[in-house]
């Protein structure tokens, strides 16, 4: 184990901003990509269940 | 087994909707083991103390950018040549992606440049060149939104995604053609890897969630492109209709 506590390991020898910015935003992004995936989704059948009907007449 | 069942949106629809949340489940245990060796494993660095444990993300990230962008460009050919209508959707289904891992390897390439070399940025080979490949996603991506039809978006975006080509081992390959302040490769085909064992380990392991977590996203990202896309065909009508 490297860490003796907590607070050594948030501290990252000094280097936090640097280890946590780098996982913190990546973390973020990913996250931020699979919302909005699901929200890509939603809007997809949101826009098929509104023309769906429609479309059925003209074909 | 015909492979050649799941080249029609039809078929390829649900089996995507299967596969991605295993995928998806893959890249959580790959990512959650790969941080624990990591972080409680992997020893302090000698000569960088903690900061070298960016390399965890930075390195498989720098991978998977590089690795996308090959497979995006195998798409792309492939429906330049075979004009399939799921190639041109695969490969826009990876892009983004691809775009992520991208700035995720300058991000913290840069975060990890301050404290061990004094600077955030330097225009040197290696960044330049990965710079480079996160505006050829960027292209791809504006150039299909620019095109309303989306099989000549197809077509446009495929030229570009393999002309870019190009870059890759001009990436891969620049830590050696020039001298760059950017280390060499630590890790490569040819000689046994220059670091500690458990590092290694933990830096392979989360490659293996990155890659896993791409083919989530990009198969979670080509079912919205085929009801998008597809939105006259039946199937994609009743499924919409259908208990989603």
């Amino acid at each position: 184990m490297n860490w003796g506590s907590w607070s050594e390991f948030f501290a990252m020898g000094g280097y936090a901003f640097y280890v946590w910015g780098s996982y913190l935003v990546t973390l973020g992004l990913v996250i931020a990509e699979i919302v909005l995936l699901a929200l890509r989704k939603r809007s997809a059948l949101a826009r098929l269940r509104l023309h769906g009907t429609a479309a059925q007449g003209d074909r | 087994m015909n492979w050649f069942k799941y080249s029609s949106p039809q078929t390829f629809f649900p089996l995507a909707g299967k596969l991605a949340p295993w995928f998806g489940a893959l890249a959580l245990v790959a990512c959650a083991a790969g941080l624990y060796i990591g972080f409680f494993r992997a020893p302090t660095d000698a000569q960088q103390g903690e900061a070298y444990r960016i390399i965890f993300i930075h390195v498989p990230a720098a991978w998977m950018s590089m690795f996308l962008y090959l497979v995006l460009a195998f798409w792309a050919g492939l429906g330049l040549v075979f004009n399939t209508r799921l190639s041109g959707m695969m490969a826009s289904a990876i892009a983004p992606t691809g775009a992520l891992f991208t700035f995720v390897a300058l991000w913290t390439g840069s975060l990890w440049g301050k404290p061990t070399w004094g600077t955030w940025w330097v225009w040197d080979a290696r960044l330049t060149s990965e710079l480079i490949l996160l505006f050829l996603y960027f292209g791809f991506m504006a150039l299909q939104a620019a095109i309303d039809d989306p099989r000549r978006a197809d077509k446009a975006g495929a030229v570009l995604a393999l002309v870019g080509v190009v870059n890759i081992p001009i990436i891969y390959f620049s830590v050696k053609w020039w001298n760059t302040l950017h280390q060499g490769a630590s890790v490569s085909l040819t000689k046994a890897p220059t670091m500690a064992a458990t590092m290694l380990t933990g830096m392979v392991v989360m490659a293996f969630g990155f890659w896993f977590y791409s083919i989530a996203a990009a198969l979670m990202r080509s079912r919205c492109i085929m009801l998008e896309r597809e939105r006259a065909s039946e199937w994609v009508v009743e499924y919409a209709e259908g208990p989603a």
